[in-house]
């Protein structure tokens, strides 16, 4: 019941955004973000509502850094 | 197709294991570690990640499927709600099939009972809205996560002025049942696999006080492969170096602090309350209830309705499932008289059950 996804803040009007993943649309309430967010950001969407927002620079950074740690074959 | 898709790179799981391996590699006792969240139960499932783990790690799920911990007594109330005339139930798909003491809501509705099923609680704001000469009632069942949702949509109501709109709360929070998990000497968690959406709201530093108390180590984990096997690997190394700190893997969504435009929604519209899990009992200060100033909003109180006797389902082993102490295979009804089409028990139903994972992947 907890799961969120990912996805992308296409346009924001008031405290409703509209996101996008995979050419999936849905309508997100920004009433629960406690962070900014703007055009491009990805926010966890759960029932409607942005719960969190993604932090783009730390997924990017986990991942290069477990590619390094676990598969060095995957470094480019 | 973006980014975030690497995070189910195959060989960034395969060099975890591999890592996870050779660390854990002669130990004589496995060390155990417990997911309390349904969504990563299902990916453990999902994606077979026990399959790529040593023996010498084992995974146990416990309580963190919402509809499974919500005891029987509060579908049977739903389903008293769903029988008074000009009344509309709106839910989560997961309750439609969960049996009470003597029906569901899908038995329910077939008799011609108004359930509907919502994406989103204002959805079932707006039914409201739509339907003013009706009651609508929606079934609040969750955890943090979920919660904030369920008070953000009774703040919703508040503005449009609905005098129609009731929220059924039996709200649960996380942190107390792994308190009383950890205190028990017949499972002996070696560190949990903590909630990854729980924790953007309340905050990685909600679980300091397991790790002070009861020195487990907790790890807080993503929902993709690549995070439940960084997780795990974070807890092995914990415990080999036998220390029982927070850490967050999941730092790309949850901060140490967590949410705290959601926290302040959640203090404003619920208030702690001395909640009932199912197969754990009631556990002090564990649960969300409507605050005393959104009383109008508070099915329970607002629509008094008679509620059938409870009844327990005979041999049904939820409890003993929910709290990590057996398999869905050392249940004697599991795949013979409880399948996901008939099932007896709640976790054989939400699609996060441990038992409707376990049937549904068979390992």
């Amino acid at each position: 019941m907890c799961v969120g996804v990912p996805m992308q803040v296409i346009s924001i009007e008031g405290d409703q955004a509209m996101t996008e993943v995979d050419g999936v649309k849905r309508e997100a309430s920004l009433m629960l973000l406690d962070q900014e967010v703007k055009l491009g950001d990805f926010v966890i969407v759960h029932a409607g509502f942005a719960i969190s927002k993604l932090d783009e620079e730390d997924a990017r950074e986990t991942l290069a850094l477990m590619r390094e740690a676990y598969a060095p074959e995957l470094m480019g | 197709m973006n980014y975030l898709d690497s995070f189910r790179d195959k060989k960034l799981v395969q060099g975890l294991a591999r890592r996870i391996a050779e660390l854990t590699k002669g130990r004589s006792k496995p060390l155990v570690f417990m997911e309390v969240c349904g969504t990563h139960t299902m990916a453990i499932y999902q994606y077979g990640l026990r399959s790529l783990l040593p023996p010498e790690v084992r995974l146990i799920s416990g309580p963190g499927c919402p509809v499974c911990v919500t005891p029987n007594g509060y579908l049977d109330r739903a389903i008293a709600l769903s029988r008074l005339p000009d009344l509309i139930i709106a839910t989560f798909g997961d309750m439609l099939r969960v049996p009470g003491s003597s029906s569901s809501l899908m038995e329910e509705r077939a008799m011609g009972a108004d359930v509907r099923i919502v994406y989103s609680p204002l959805d079932a704001v707006q039914i409201a809205a739509r339907n003013p000469g009706k009651r609508v009632v929606f079934l609040g069942v969750g955890f943090e996560t979920t919660a904030p949702t369920i008070a953000g949509s009774i703040l919703a109501a508040k503005v449009q002025r609905l005098k129609n709109y009731f929220v059924l709360a039996s709200h649960k929070t996380m942190p107390e049942p792994m308190a009383i998990l950890s205190a028990d000497p017949e499972l002996s968690v070696d560190g949990y696999i903590c909630p990854a959406h729980v924790s953007a709201i309340i905050g990685a530093n909600a679980y300091r006080f397991l790790c002070e108390e009861y020195r487990v180590p907790c790890v807080v984990t993503g929902f993709e492969p690549t995070d439940v096997m960084q997780g795990v690997e974070m807890l092995v190394r914990q415990a080999l170096e036998g220390v029982s700190q927070v850490e967050i893997q999941y730092s790309r969504v949850v901060r140490w602090e967590g949410n705290a435009k959601a926290q302040s929604v959640l203090a404003e519209v619920f208030t702690p309350y001395d909640a009932d899990w199912r197969g754990i009992g009631i556990l002090p200060g564990s649960g969300l209830k409507i605050a005393e100033a959104y009383r109008a909003f508070d099915a329970e109180l607002a629509i008094p309705v008679a509620v059938e006797e409870l009844r327990e389902h005979q041999g049904c082993q939820c409890g003993e499932i929910l709290k990590g102490k057996i398999t869905p295979f050392d249940c004697p009804l599991f795949g013979t008289v409880c399948t996901p089409e008939s099932p007896v028990g709640a976790c054989m139903v939400s699609s996060e059950g441990t038992c409707a994972a376990a049937f549904k992947y068979g390992i």
